[in-house]
């Protein structure tokens, strides 16, 4: 079988893109497209939400459906085109401020109502567009543009977070193995109800820079060290886990979703036993 | 029937088949009889996490095909009014029922006011503008909610229908329209071939053909500033069209768009301007007025916004007198009245803002005293 390219899905007239050299949002998008094309999704069948942010911006290169909306709300507008008609393939990127800061909310509740999205959140620890503030992600100590002097405040583990929820698919993967990063997305895309894949991502403009990472290059070998399996993350000890990403497959369940759930109940009001339960 | 059952049923005869919401008193009901009424018409019931999440969903489901719908009272709104911006930007048919009750904030939470009009307008950031329906009985709750829909359909455009709490609770009896009574509308579809289509089209006084998401249609709707295409766009020349058009479909259209209700107008030298329930306090107030022998009429504003300015000028056309009644303090209409009128009539206020219904004494009191300045009736 040839090497899928995703490139069925671009839409090459907008390219080049507008992100900054050496950021992974281009590595994220080609690992969703790939995992599109080898997963045979037409483009009308695709709807792709998105919300504000560097990554949000990713819609403007597809040619798929695509709704771009509010900062943070992209997975409330996705539950609607969802719910509406679940035979859709909805799909919600959003970065770390977009999706697990202001829209934080959103995420555990889509994670809880087990709605059937795939939501891809790039965390590059700040937000990139507006000039590497402090997000929800960014870990402890380390510096932003409003955190000078280091964040007081801690991170979410994501993962865990949406684990704890309901999800019933969540991975983490990094920039540096796109490869995988493509596999996850696509386990993610065919798996019913909430799925989250995190991706640890290089900010090369902001977040590096504030953190003695002054190329892109370094960024990628942070990555690479850093990002790293169950079996070896679990040797760490808690000090030492701190700075590291546990990568891979974290959370594979198969809880009806909410669609199925909702299908269940119309079809008990169609035969005529509105109030019974099992 | 019950004025917000009233709502969710005409919302059902539309074709409504999608509602998120969030609960909130005075509004709950419909939420309530959504949850019951949709699963059985094959549509869906949501409760969203808070009013942000339900507005996005009804907007996710316009544009996967659903008619959609929420409702709301005064605090749900203002959590809406960011994504209310996005179905104006994105032309995307949706209805919020907004029953009103008294604030600011909490304020007295189980209580009428007629103080969101303002909110309704001019709430959200941006160069906008939006359609507003006010009931002022439980029939009415029915029909507009239907007309609120096909308004909303037609232009591509959120619809408000701002109900009251009054209205909102108000228990009378109507024959409930026949399938086919009342005109229902569904939005242009694209017929072209996918390839050639553009959902917007900012030349002419209407709105573009809207595919659906899963048609044969892939298509990008954007909440940023976009071309014809829906891709985002930062081109000034176009800037300019697209938002010049957002007005131009609905001021072009005024006349389809604005509903007045006309009680004893035509001689009449006092002219009383109402919304909601504060029309039936003006009629009783009008008739009292008329045994007293001051030729009154009472013009209710059916549509809220765009503003009836056309229909008020024509109804004033013979009134010395103007007295408008509402129930918040500020005269959110009054000040939108006295546009129109000027120094032609002499403007009166009356205002009431405890919480009650407002009595026809206060409104027959500014009626007579002929200039009763508002506070006088307060």
């Amino acid at each position: 079988m040839a090497v899928s390219t995703g490139l069925k899905y671009l839409k090459k007239n907008a390219l080049p893109h507008q992100w900054c050299p050496g950021c992974g949002d281009g590595i994220a998008l080609r690992s969703l497209l790939r995992a599109f094309e080898e997963l045979q999704y037409e483009p009308n069948q695709v709807v792709v939400v998105t919300g504000i942010g560097c990554w949000g911006k990713a819609d403007n290169y597809l040619l798929t459906s695509a709704l771009h909306v509010t900062h943070g709300r992209a997975l409330a507008y996705a539950t609607g085109v969802k719910a509406a008609n679940p035979d859709l393939h909805v799909v919600v990127l959003m970065g770390d401020g977009d999706g697990a800061t202001i829209g934080g909310n959103h995420l555990i509740h889509s994670a809880r109502r087990n709605i059937d999205l795939t939501a891809v959140i790039i965390n590059n620890f700040n937000y990139g567009m507006t000039g590497g503030q402090q997000s929800a992600m960014t870990p402890a100590g380390r510096i932003t543009s409003t955190t000078s002097y280091g964040n007081p405040e801690r991170a979410f583990d994501l993962c865990a977070l949406a684990a704890a929820a309901g999800a019933n698919y969540v991975a983490r993967e990094t920039i540096y193995n796109g490869l995988a990063l493509k596999n996850r997305i696509r386990e993610a895309l065919v798996k019913k109800g909430f799925s989250l894949v995190e991706v640890i991502s290089p900010c090369a403009t902001l977040y590096g820079p504030n953190n003695k990472m002054n190329a892109p290059v370094e960024m990628l070998r942070w990555l690479k060290e850093k990002g790293v399996p169950a079996a070896k993350y679990e040797k760490l000890t808690d000090l030492e886990a701190e700075g590291y990403f546990l990568t891979g497959k974290l959370v594979d369940k198969n809880v009806p979703d909410f669609s199925a759930r909702y299908r269940e109940i119309q079809l008990r009001l169609q035969n005529g036993s509105a109030g019974k339960t099992k | 029937m019950q004025g917000n059952q009233a709502m969710a049923e005409g919302a059902f005869y539309a074709g409504a088949r999608f509602y998120a919401g969030y609960p909130i008193t005075p509004s709950s009901e419909v939420a309530d009889i959504a949850s019951r009424q949709l699963p059985k018409l094959g549509g869906i019931y949501m409760q969203m996490e808070d009013e942000i999440a339900s507005i996005a969903a009804v907007i996710g489901a316009s544009l996967a095909g659903k008619k959609s719908f929420t409702a709301t009272s005064g605090p749900g709104f203002s959590l809406m009014q960011e994504n209310l911006g996005v179905a104006i930007m994105g032309e995307v048919p949706c209805v919020v029922i907004d029953v009103q009750r008294s604030g600011p904030s909490t304020g007295l939470a189980t209580k009428p006011a007629q103080s969101d009009f303002m909110q309704i307008r001019w709430g959200r950031h941006g160069d906008q503008t939006i359609i507003a329906l006010s009931p002022a009985s439980v029939r009415e709750c029915f029909t507009l909610a239907v007309q609120a829909f096909n308004l909303a359909e037609k232009f591509r455009t959120p619809v408000v229908l701002a109900a009251d709490e009054i209205v909102g609770h108000m228990r009378e009896n109507f024959v409930v329209p026949g399938p086919g009574e009342l005109p229902v509308i569904d939005r242009l579809k694209p017929t072209v071939p996918p390839d050639q289509y553009l959902p917007f089209n900012f030349d002419g006084d209407g709105a573009a053909p809207l595919a659906t998401f899963g048609s044969e249609y892939a298509f990008h709707i954007t909440t940023s500033m976009h071309g014809v295409n829906g891709f985002s766009s930062t081109d000034p020349a176009n800037a300019t069209r697209r938002i010049a058009h957002l007005h131009r479909k609905i001021e072009a259209n005024r006349d389809e768009i604005v509903l007045t209700k006309s009680f004893d107008v035509d001689d009449c030298e006092t002219l009383i301007v109402a919304a909601g329930a504060v029309t039936r306090t003006a009629r009783a107030a009008a008739q009292r007025a008329r045994q007293a022998g001051v030729k009154a009429g009472v013009l209710q504003l059916v549509t809220i916004w765009p503003f009836p300015d056309k229909e008020i000028a024509a109804a004033a056309r013979k009134a010395k007198h103007i007295v408008v009644a509402e129930m918040n303090y500020a005269g959110q209409l009054a000040g939108e009245v006295m546009k129109v009128i000027g120094n032609s009539a002499k403007l009166s206020r009356v205002n009431t803002f405890n919480g009650e219904v407002m009595f026809p004494q206060a409104v027959l009191q500014a009626v007579l005293g002929a200039g009763g300045v508002a506070a006088a009736a307060r």
